[in-house]
């Protein structure tokens, strides 16, 4: 009986944050087209969450090709077609790895960052004050942050790709001796445009899914230390779901 | 334009928060160009009045005029527009603390309007003159005081040239000379700019030498209205406890309990 309380307590408690969510990102929707008159505001949250990230992200990218390289060779070498490691580390990075582990990466590196400043902003009337100054916050802080992540993700899921095929080559050529030009040629040869635009598409809805979940838990988040740090964990948690579970939503439709 | 003496008010409002009555029946007038304080012990709902007055709350019940325009009747854009003429000082000051004093100041200005450069810099620093903080301009506000981001506060809320002032607990936390500089600067500000201040506050001495006008406020109704020394010539008993600061009288000093000896003797734990 108490379980079933529960369950269906969950249950609404799950549709209630939903309709807030989907509240949220309607009017964050709404200000989009006023918040892009003032690109530097976007320009600044790219820098933040952006180029700040950078590091990170070539440093997963460079060690998870590395991976791919010496997994991919031992695998490969069984069917004798170590010159495929190219082609093989070059799809998995660009269709599946790249954007999703840049996601995760972005989520508890830039993701906290933002529901952290703007819960603080919260906390310390920041966001009040502004309305009291007649500026809508949604619009002159949400927006930009969102939009600067949007742009931010595929960006830097090309340079984890990059790094990644570079850290492939490292292990594959210069380590285990596969054939330089075999490497690269079977590369060019066998991916596709397509592969390219897929992980593109795929960093876009991340980059929105990521932003948008990071502000909507700042902006909402109970004004006190404890409820920005559980706001802050509530972001890494959600959005990584959400990006896994989008993942293979994309890849089912788009394959 | 209107010129009435009455600014902005509250007619009968009622509000109240998770089944909890804040006001019941509020009746409260601003009087324009005065100083009005609004007094009252913590958690009478000070800061909630506050959110009315400025729109950011909806009364269940009752009116909320702002220069005789009823709140509850505007859109989003047009109450945005009404608060441009009004400057709200929030009780930490609520400085924007990824920038510093100067563009603190300068964001209504850029938020708002598309003067050049040079004008919007004069702006700024005669408003920051004005409150005495026109050297600490280029610091951030984590290395203000308590009183010196309460002045630049002071400095951002005034940049627009609202008609009204709000002050939310403008004296909480302050040392003494702050305080007084304060105290000089919302009367000084009022008188010269021909504003309407508002100061909401438990402060008994300073508001005493500040305001024109004082309501006490207690349980969701106002209970005493007046100039300081009218109030503190009542005889009310719940006005004399607020004012002298007594520990007994009609707010009581122990939150309802049950029986004391009866709690200790039985050394149950509170739940």
């Amino acid at each position: 009986m108490s379980l079933a309380k529960d369950f269906f307590g969950m249950l609404a408690e799950l549709i209630r944050k939903w309709g807030r969510f989907s509240w949220f990102a309607i009017r964050l929707v709404a200000v989009t087209p006023r918040a892009l008159r003032k690109p530097r505001w976007i320009i600044e949250q790219i820098h933040n969450t952006g180029a700040r990230s950078l590091v990170i992200i070539m440093l997963s990218g460079l060690f998870v090709g590395m991976v791919l390289g010496l997994q991919g060779y031992d695998l490969l070498r069984r069917f004798g077609s170590t010159e495929a490691l190219g082609t093989a580390a070059a799809l998995g990075l660009l269709r599946e790895l790249g954007p999703v582990v840049t996601a995760l990466l972005f989520a508890g590196r830039a993701g906290t960052a933002l529901t952290s400043e703007i819960g603080l902003m919260s906390a310390t009337d920041q966001l009040a004050a502004m309305e009291m100054m007649a500026v809508d916050p949604v619009r002159r802080v949400l927006a930009p942050r969102v939009l600067g992540g949007i742009v931010s993700m595929p960006l830097l899921a090309a340079i984890f790709a990059l790094l990644g095929i570079f850290g492939a080559y490292l292990v594959g050529v210069v380590m285990m001796g596969v054939n330089a030009g075999q490497f690269w040629s079977q590369m060019r040869a066998s991916v596709e445009l397509h592969d390219v635009t897929e992980g593109v598409m795929k960093s876009i809805a991340f980059g929105v899914a990521c932003s948008a979940i990071a502000v909507f838990e700042g902006y909402h988040a109970v004004p006190t230390a404890e409820g920005v740090g559980q706001a802050t964990t509530r972001t890494v948690v959600v959005s990584s779901v959400a990006v896994l579970v989008l993942d293979y939503m994309l890849t089912a439709a788009l394959l | 334009m209107t010129s009435s003496p009455v600014i902005a008010s509250l007619s009968g409002v009622g509000y109240a928060i998770r089944g909890h009555r804040v006001f019941d029946g509020l009746d409260l007038p601003i009087a324009r160009g005065r100083v009005t304080a609004i007094m009252g012990p913590s958690g009478t709902g000070k800061t909630t009045l506050l959110r009315l007055l400025t729109g950011q709350l909806q009364p269940d019940r009752g009116r909320v005029e702002v220069d005789g325009v009823d709140l509850a009747r505007l859109g989003v854009d047009a109450l945005y527009a009404l608060r441009r003429q009004m400057g709200m000082l929030f009780q930490n000051g609520a400085l924007l603390t990824d920038i510093d004093v100067y563009e603190n100041v300068a964001f209504p200005l850029r938020e708002h309007t598309d003067l050049p450069e040079s004008l919007i810099a004069r702006i700024v620093l005669m408003k920051l003159q004005a409150v005495g903080l026109r050297g600490a301009a280029r610091l951030m506000p984590a290395e203000l005081s308590g009183g010196m981001a309460r002045r630049v506060a002071l400095a951002r809320a005034i940049v627009m040239d609202p008609k009204i002032l709000i002050y939310d607990e403008p004296f909480a936390g302050l040392d003494p000379i702050a305080m007084g500089v304060v105290l000089r600067l919302i009367r000084n500000m009022n008188d010269a700019l021909g504003l309407t201040s508002i100061v909401v506050s438990h402060d008994v001495h300073e508001v005493s030498q500040l305001a024109d006008q004082v309501y006490l406020l207690s349980e969701g109704k106002v209970i005493a209205a007046g100039s300081p020394q009218e109030l503190h010539r009542s005889t009310e008993p719940m006005v004399r406890q607020f004012l002298t600061g007594g520990e007994e009288g009609p707010v009581p000093f122990h939150y309802p309990a049950s029986d004391y000896l009866g709690q200790l003797l039985g050394a149950e734990v509170p739940s």
